[in-house]
C-alpha cells in the first residue's frame, strides 16, 4: 500500500457523547502539517476522548473528520497507517521485551526498522532492550511507548500526556524530538498539562472548556504566555 | 524504515487482501502463543481446572459401562466449556492491561485479521486443554473415548473453533465492561446451546457400543455450519462492537 502522508486533518462540529454525557460538544478544529498543536484544558475537558476520535478508535456521535493528503481525502487502514497514538496506557504487551513488541508492530506495519537506533533516539537503555516490559519503570515503559508511535514514522501523530513518567531531562529532549518531527512535515498533537516542556516549540494551541474549544491561537508561545492563556481560558 | 514489498493491507488493496488476512491474523495468533509459552499462565489454570472438574467427576459418578457412556460426553463438554471460558477471559484480559486491544484496532490491518487472531488462540488454548482433559476421562472414568479417535479430534477442533469464534466476539464487547467476569459466562452460554447439543450427541455417538457413523456425520455437520454461520456473523459485526 502506498503512503498517502496526511497533511491536514477537519474537525468539523464533532459531538461525542457517553450515555447522557457529553464530552465533546460541537468542536472545530483544523489541524494542519508541519505543525504542533498543543491541546490543553482541565481534566474532564474532552482532550482523550477528541485524541481517541481523531486516532480513529472512537466514533463521533455527531460532526465530522476529514483526514487529507494533498488536497484528496484518505479513509480506513490508509489512514491508519499514517497515525502514532501515545495513549495514557502503554499499548505494549508486558511480558514481551522491547525490541519483541516493537518487532511485532513492525510486522502488523509491515515494515522493516532499524530498531536500535530508534530505542536510542528515545533513549531507552540499552540494557533493558531485551527485558521484559514489565520489569520497566514508569519512565522507561513511556520512552517505549513513544518509539512504538514513532516505530513507522507517522504523519499524524497524537500524544496523550507524553511527558508523564519523565525525569525534566527527558521531557526537555522529548520536546525537541517533537518538535523534530514536526519540522519533517508531520502533525503532530499533544495533550499535556506540562506547559514547560512544550513552550517554545508548540505554534499552535487549542484549549478545551467543557467539552468545547474555548481559545484557538497560531503562533509562537513562551511558558509565561501559555500559561497566562490556560487560566484565562480553561477555567 | 522502509516498507517490505508491495503488499496490499487494507481493503482497499487491489490484490492480496485474503493473504493479508491470513498473515495477519498468524502473527497476532503467534503473539499470543509466544506470551503464553513465557507465562503458562492460562493454559496451566486451564488444564488444572480441567484435570479438577474430571477428578469431581470421576468421585460424583457411578462407573457403570452403560451410565459412563452416557454421561461422559456431559462431562467431556462441560470441561471443554469452563475452562475456555477461563481462558477466553484471561486472553482477552491481557489486551485490556495495557490497552493493546486499541493498538490492533488502530493498525492498518484488516480488523477481520485481528478478530481471527484472538480467535486462533483461544481456539488453541482449547485444543490444549482437550489435550489434558479426554485422556483423564478416558483413564478415571474408563470411557472407551478412543473408540473413534479421529472423528474425536474433529468434533473437538470443531467444536473449540466455534466456541474461539463466539467467545471471541463477546470477550472483545465486554471488555470495557467492569463486570465482565460475570456477564461472559452469561451472555455466551445461551448462544453456545446449539454446539454444546451437537457436540455431546456426537460424542454420546461415538462412545456407543454400535458407532452409528450416519448419526455421528449428521451432528459434525451441523457444528460445521455452525461454525460457518458465526463465522459469518462475527466477522460482520466485530468491529462495530469494538470501536467506541
Amino acid at each position: 500500500m502506498t503512503r498517502a502522508k496526511l497533511d491536514r486533518v477537519a474537525v468539523t462540529k464533532l459531538v461525542k457523547r457517553y450515555g447522557g454525557e457529553r464530552a465533546l460538544a460541537g468542536v472545530t478544529l483544523a489541524l494542519g502539517g508541519k505543525s504542533m498543536c498543543a491541546l490543553l484544558g482541565h481534566n474532564g475537558a474532552g482532550k482523550t476522548t477528541l485524541l481517541g476520535v481523531l486516532s480513529t478508535l472512537m466514533r463521533p456521535t455527531d460532526g465530522t473528520v476529514v483526514y487529507e493528503s494533498a488536497g484528496k481525502v484518505v479513509e480506513g487502514a490508509a489512514v491508519r497507517r499514517e497515525i502514532g497514538l501515545l495513549a495514557h496506557a502503554s499499548l505494549c504487551y508486558p511480558e514481551l521485551t522491547a525490541r519483541e513488541n516493537l518487532e511485532f508492530v513492525a510486522g502488523l506495519y509491515e515494515v522493516d526498522v532499524k530498531l536500535d537506533a530508534l530505542l536510542d533516539r528515545v533513549g531507552l537503555d540499552e540494557k533493558a532492550r531485551d527485558r521484559a516490559a514489565k520489569t520497566y519503570s514508569r519512565g522507561m515503559i513511556q520512552r517505549l511507548a513513544l518509539a512504538r508511535a514513532l516505530l513507522t514514522e507517522p504523519s499524524l501523530v497524537l500524544l496523550d500526556e507524553p511527558f508523564t513518567g519523565l525525569d525534566r531531562g527527558g521531557a526537555i529532549a522529548l520536546g525537541a524530538e517533537l518538535a523534530a518531527l514536526r519540522d519533517t512535515g508531520a502533525i503532530v498533537v499533544v495533550v499535556t498539562h506540562d506547559l514547560e516542556a512544550i513552550a517554545d516549540r508548540t505554534d499552535h494551541v487549542a484549549i478545551l472548556r467543557r467539552g468545547k474549544l474555548a481559545f484557538e491561537d497560531r503562533g509562537s508561545y513562551d511558558y509565561e504566555r501559555l500559561k497566562a492563556i490556560y487560566h484565562q481560558h480553561a477555567s | 524504515m522502509t516498507p517490505r514489498g508491495d503488499r496490499a493491507t487494507g481493503p482497499h488493496g487491489t490484490s492480496g487482501w485474503g493473504s493479508s488476512v491470513v498473515r495477519h491474523a498468524a502473527r497476532i495468533a503467534w503473539k499470543d502463543l509466544r506470551i503464553e509459552l513465557r507465562s503458562k499462565e492460562i493454559v496451566y489454570t486451564m488444564a488444572f481446572f480441567g484435570a479438577l472438574i474430571v477428578v469431581v467427576f470421576s468421585f460424583a459418578f457411578p462407573r457403570e459401562d452403560k451410565l459412563v457412556r452416557a454421561a461422559v460426553p456431559g462431562m467431556l463438554w462441560v470441561a471443554l466449556a469452563f475452562t475456555g471460558t477461563i481462558g477466553l477471559g484471561r486472553a482477552f484480559d491481557r489486551e485490556r492491561e495495557s490497552d493493546t486491544m486499541r493498538a490492533l484496532l488502530l493498525a492498518p490491518v484488516p480488523r477481520l485479521a485481528v478478530f481471527l487472531g484472538k480467535a486462533i488462540g483461544i481456539m488453541g488454548l482449547v485444543l490444549a486443554v482437550a489435550i489434558v482433559v479426554v485422556p483423564l476421562l478416558a483413564l478415571f472414568l474408563s470411557a472407551p473415548l478412543f473408540q473413534e479417535p479421529g472423528l474425536l479430534a474433529l468434533v473437538i477442533v470443531l467444536g473449540a473453533l466455534g466456541f474461539a469464534l463466539v467467545g471471541s466476539v463477546f470477550a472483545a464487547t465486554l471488555l470495557k465492561v467492569r463486570s465482565r467476569d460475570v456477564l461472559l459466562p452469561v451472555v455466551l452460554y445461551p448462544i453456545l446451546i446449539p454446539l454444546f447439543v451437537a457436540g455431546t450427541s456426537v460424542t454420546e455417538t461415538l462412545l456407543a457400543v454400535d458407532v452409528n457413523l450416519d448419526t455421528a456425520w449428521y451432528w459434525i455437520r451441523f457444528l460445521g455450519f455452525y461454525d460457518a454461520a458465526f463465522l459469518v456473523l462475527s466477522l460482520w459485526i466485530f468491529e462495530s462492537l469494538v470501536i467506541e
